[in-house]
């Protein structure tokens, strides 16, 4: 016996339906649909563990604008999120911020470092 | 002599400005945080030409009398006014007759120019009007403004000339001794007065109660609107009317001074609990897009930039109720002022400063030599000639950035509606039209926020729509 | 000031016209009215951009980032905060308008990127009260990820586009409570990944088939009515729920800007944009337009591509180059929007289509060309290049998809 689980993949905007075949223990036997590989490891993750990527802001002090938008660099377990999020309200930087550049290493110890998504220039005067 | 005038719509705006010609203490008190904000916000934004009102009412006496005075009074106080003309059309034999008395009816009112035309001449004049009318009512001396800028206007120029505002304070009492008002009791203050005058819109029956005077009921008559964009601007030329029903003008169809077309209003009495309850409905709505569309069957209705609707605060009696009261010697009570009210606030105006005040009261008022009858509207720089922009430009670089794209307001006119009173999202609005256009905003609310925000020295969180408890946002994603 | 091409608009088409103007080896400016470029991609700090263009996945400001770069390093003049007032058609002038006065600027080309524009609240005629607290989805966008401000406490979202999906996880994540999503059709109108991550992720409710049949709050807003709707969209009496909120958040639909040019023109009848050839030139030919001012396209690497192609045609036009014959493009059986409106040949066509309805199985016929898709929905967007091949000897194009 084994079952179909049906998901779509929102690794990417193309949003692959994928097919995932599972034994009657819940051990996968079969992903399909996936037109990358990132398909097959989401599929893989949300069974299992679902991760998320997790964009949202932080303060930026003596900057040209009150926030910095940042992402975690990778996925992050999806149970975390409320955490991370807990972490980045308290989290305070100061300008100037290069886009790119990491706030938060290893963040929460999951590995992901917390990304600058823009660049924030310190406030003139 | 220290003067009260309670509630600063049309009326209220307009005795105030009547009252600074002269040498008296005036004190405007009105409840909103602006001025204009009540029934003034939202009506049909026309001068009436006159016909309608039956002959002998005061109504009548004062349309006329105030239509013939907006001319002068647009360019004192430099608001938006066009003389368009209003056309009533009939399409039936029994719509004809209807025309025929209104006609007899304004010309017994005095309204001058007054004309029938024939079918021909009504389809040359309005070429999208629908084909089937059979005749018209030409009235010329019908025209459309901005009502809330007549009682913006009139308010700067009060002030100019000596008169106090005093805003977000709603009147709650009196104090009287002998029979007479000596202080007005608001929701913050107590002010000493010598008279009172009742501007209070739909709620001058309550301020009539509570000083003791002789009122009339007042039940709000509710008129649902829909706004067309400027992109029609065109399809419709004059001030356009069904014929007339019991109840109501009808629902009609004109263009609004800055080009949009305007349709409505419905006409629905409600109980008095509705008073500051201005709700639009769907039923509401679909009547008014119904009648429009009889009247010009090719408007394309697609073009909504919104829908609102009105209050106008009717009595039994259909008439104004103006006058100084028997029971309280130093009140006067201007009610029951429903259409034509903007028509006629000009002439009211005059009309109890001179005739009540000074005449039946017997107060010698002394006119004062140094009243200023001009104000200066905002000035809109991107209608301008690009020479004369350009060298405000140089004067003040603000006035080269436009902060609402869709009505090419620049952020300098918005600074200007602050320094003249705007502390709401509102008071900018209905000053400037940022936020008027067809994107509602959508592009320069934050903006406009933030300029508020600067130059009033206060934090966006208190910053609101149009009244106290109207706020926009709601502290911060991160502290 | 003279230049070869003017480029109105700095968002994602607009940067990517005024670069590929400048790799031409033309003379751009660029001017945009608002006080930096970037256009919505800054407010957009989700991620989901650039998987076509950079083959790697970005937050809106990233994208918008590698092209701010591009634009300074190859030093192309940007005019911030400035307004385009008027365009003389015959003179190829421009009036702009800015703190630093109003200049004349004199062109060869035009590209015009001005984007799109949300759908108002006024425009819905949703009955009731005129309360504050009433927002479209980039309006709350903007207050929360630009100007750090929160639009409220407790949510409903009308309208399930993706904006309004993304702003349901942005709200939530923020800690304002959203008590569900309400969108008038059958299925949800933002890709299925935005319905997974950003709603059933966080256990929002999504209410298909139903809209807002009342607003109601006397200063703030207070209740939101709520209906479900029949086939012509029309609110089932008997069916009203009330949710009691303080913000209502409206995703229902981007209108292609087109003030500027609308009355000079020709209009892409289907997406009410303005029309284009494959090339991006405009009924007039010295005006190019690309981005959502032609078609509202799906993702932004879209517009990229149309942005450049718009910008290469418009350098090489400046340049003395003519193009064309153009021959006509049109939708056909089932399908609602189609871009471009023209082909020329001097381009392979790529076309934009977006059906009608939901097709489980459907053919796309393009002259001899035939491909088949799988559940086509309105709300996704096909991209499809046509061989030059399939389209020989056409005098019109027509693009249908029929139903298998």
């Amino acid at each position: 016996m084994s079952a179909l689980k049906r998901l779509v993949c929102v690794q990417c905007p193309l949003g692959c339906k994928i097919s995932v075949e599972l034994s009657d223990t819940n051990r996968i036997l079969s992903i399909v649909g996936n037109r990358c590989p990132r398909g097959e490891e989401y599929a893989r993750d949300e069974l299992e563990n679902p991760k998320r990527v997790l964009t949202t802001s932080v303060r930026v002090l003596n900057g040209e604008y009150p926030l910095v938008s940042v992402k975690t660099n990778k996925p992050v377990p999806k149970s975390l999120i409320p955490e991370l999020m807990k972490t980045i309200r308290n989290l305070k930087v100061e300008a100037p911020i290069e886009c790119g550049s990491v706030l938060v290493e290893d963040v929460l110890g999951t590995g992901a470092d917390l990304v600058a998504t823009r660049t924030v220039r310190r406030a003139k005067g | 002599m220290r003067i009260a005038v309670i509630g600063a719509g049309v009326f209220g705006s307009l005795i105030a400005r009547e009252l600074s010609k002269y040498d008296v203490d005036v004190t405007l008190i009105e409840k909103n945080l602006d001025v204009g904000m009540g029934v003034t916000k939202a009506n049909s934004a026309i001068v009436h030409a006159g016909y309608d009102d039956p002959p002998g009412t005061v109504r009548a006496k004062f349309c006329v009398l105030g239509n013939s005075m907006y001319e002068d009074l647009s360019k004192e106080l430099d608001f938006e006014y066009k003389k368009i003309g209003s056309l009533v059309v009939a399409f039936d034999d029994r719509e004809v007759k209807v025309l025929m008395k209104l006609l007899r009816q304004g010309e017994e009112n005095k309204v001058e120019g007054l004309r029938i035309l024939e079918r021909e001449e009504t389809l040359a004049m309005e070429p999208n009007l629908n084909p089937a009318v059979k005749m018209s009512l030409f009235a010329p001396s019908a025209g459309i403004t901005e009502p809330w800028m007549v009682a913006i206007a009139a308010v700067e120029n009060a002030m100019e000339n000596g008169a106090k505002l005093i805003l977000g304070e709603g009147v709650v009492g009196f104090e009287k001794r002998n029979g007479r008002i000596v202080k007005v009791v608001t929701t913050r203050n107590r002010y000493e007065v010598d008279l009172v005058i009742n501007c209070a819109g739909l709620h001058a029956d309550e301020i009539a109660k509570m000083a003791g005077a002789e009122h009339v009921d007042l039940y709000p008559r509710k008129g649902e609107y829909i706004l067309l964009d400027k992109k029609l601007g065109g399809h419709v030329r004059h001030v356009v009317f069904p014929v007339p029903t019991e109840t109501s003008k009808g629902i009609l169809v004109l263009p609004t001074v800055d080009g949009g077309i305007l349709l409505g209003p419905t006409a629905e009495d409600l109980p008095s609990v509705m008073k500051d309850r201005p709700l639009t409905t769907r039923e509401g709505l679909s009547k008014v897009k119904e009648n429009a569309k009889r009247l010009f069957p090719r408007l394309d209705l697609s073009y909504v930039v919104k829908t609102f609707s009105g209050l106008r605060p009717e009595s039994p009696r259909r008439d104004f109720y103006i006058g100084r009261s028997k029971l309280v010697g130093n009140f006067i009570n201007v009610m029951a002022t429903r259409s034509p009210g903007l028509t006629a606030a000009p002439a009211v105006a005059k009309y109890v400063v001179e005739e009540i005040i000074q005449g039946e009261i017997g107060v010698s008022l002394t006119r004062r030599k140094d009243f200023n009858p001009f104000r200066k509207g905002i000035v809109h720089y991107a209608s301008l000639s690009l020479e004369r922009w350009q060298e405000e430009i140089r004067r003040d670089p603000r006035a080269g950035k436009i902060v609402c794209f869709c009505n090419e307001v620049t952020e300098k006119e918005v600074i200007e509606a602050i320094k003249r009173g705007a502390r709401t999202l509102d008071g900018v609005k209905f000053r400037t039209r940022a936020m008027f256009g067809r994107c509602q905003g959508n592009f320069c609310m934050p903006r406009i926020m933030k300029i508020l925000e600067r130059e009033l020295g206060t934090d966006m969180s208190s910053l609101t729509l149009k009244s106290e408890n109207s706020w926009i946002v709601d502290g911060k994603v991160r502290e | 000031m003279k230049v070869d091409v003017v480029v109105i608009g700095g968002g994602a088409a607009g940067m990517a016209a005024a670069l590929k103007v400048s790799e031409q080896g033309a003379r751009v400016v660029l001017v945009e009215r608002d006080e930096r470029v970037g256009g919505i991609l800054n407010q957009c700090i989700h991620n989901g951009f650039g998987l076509h263009y950079f083959r790697e996945e970005l937050t809106g400001p990233e994208y918008a980032e590698r092209f701010k770069k591009a634009l300074e390093e190859k030093d192309i003049e940007v005019l911030t905060n400035t307004f385009v007032k008027a365009l003389d058609v015959r003179e190829k002038k421009l009036v702009v308008v800015s703190e630093d006065g109003i200049r004349i600027l004199e062109t060869k080309a035009l590209v015009y990127a001005a984007g799109a524009r949300e759908r108002a609240f006024g425009s819905l005629m949703v009955p009731g009260d005129r309360p504050s607290g009433i927002f479209t989805a980039g309006v709350a966008q903007r207050f929360m990820n630009v100007e750090n401000r929160l639009p409220g406490k407790r949510a409903l979202i009308l309208g399930s586009g993706d904006i309004g999906l993304i702003m349901a996880r942005r709200l939530t994540l923020e800690g304002v409570e959203v008590v569900g999503v309400v969108e008038r059709l059958p299925y949800p109108g933002g890709l299925l990944r935005n319905v997974i991550q950003c709603l059933e992720d966080f256990g929002i409710p999504l209410f298909l088939s139903s809209t807002v049949v009342e607003v109601r709050g006397r200063e703030r807003l207070e209740e939101v009515v709520v209906a479900k709707v029949d086939e012509n969209f029309q609110p089932i009496p008997g069916t009203e729920k009330v949710f009691e909120v303080d913000t209502l958040i409206l995703s229902v639909g981007l209108i292609p800007q087109i003030e500027l040019l609308e009355d000079l023109v020709e209009v892409n009848p289907t997406s009410k944009g303005i029309a284009t050839s494959n090339l991006g030139q405009t009924s007039i030919e010295w005006i190019f337009a690309a981005g959502n001012c032609t078609a509202i396209y799906d993702l932004v690497d879209y517009v990229t591509y149309e942005g450049e192609m718009a910008g290469k045609y418009a350098a090489l036009y400046a340049k003395g180059e003519r193009f064309g014959p153009k021959v006509a493009v049109k939708a056909g059986e089932n399908v609602m929007v189609v871009q471009p409106n023209w082909y020329d040949p001097s381009e392979e066509l790529t076309l934009y289509v977006r059906t009608r309805k939901v097709i489980e199985k459907g053919r796309l016929v393009v002259g001899s060309f035939e491909k088949t898709f799988e559940e086509l929905v309105p709300s996704e967007m096909l991209r499809v290049k046509i061989p030059r091949r399939h389209l020989n000897g056409l005098s019109e194009i027509v693009v249908e998809v029929k139903e298998e």
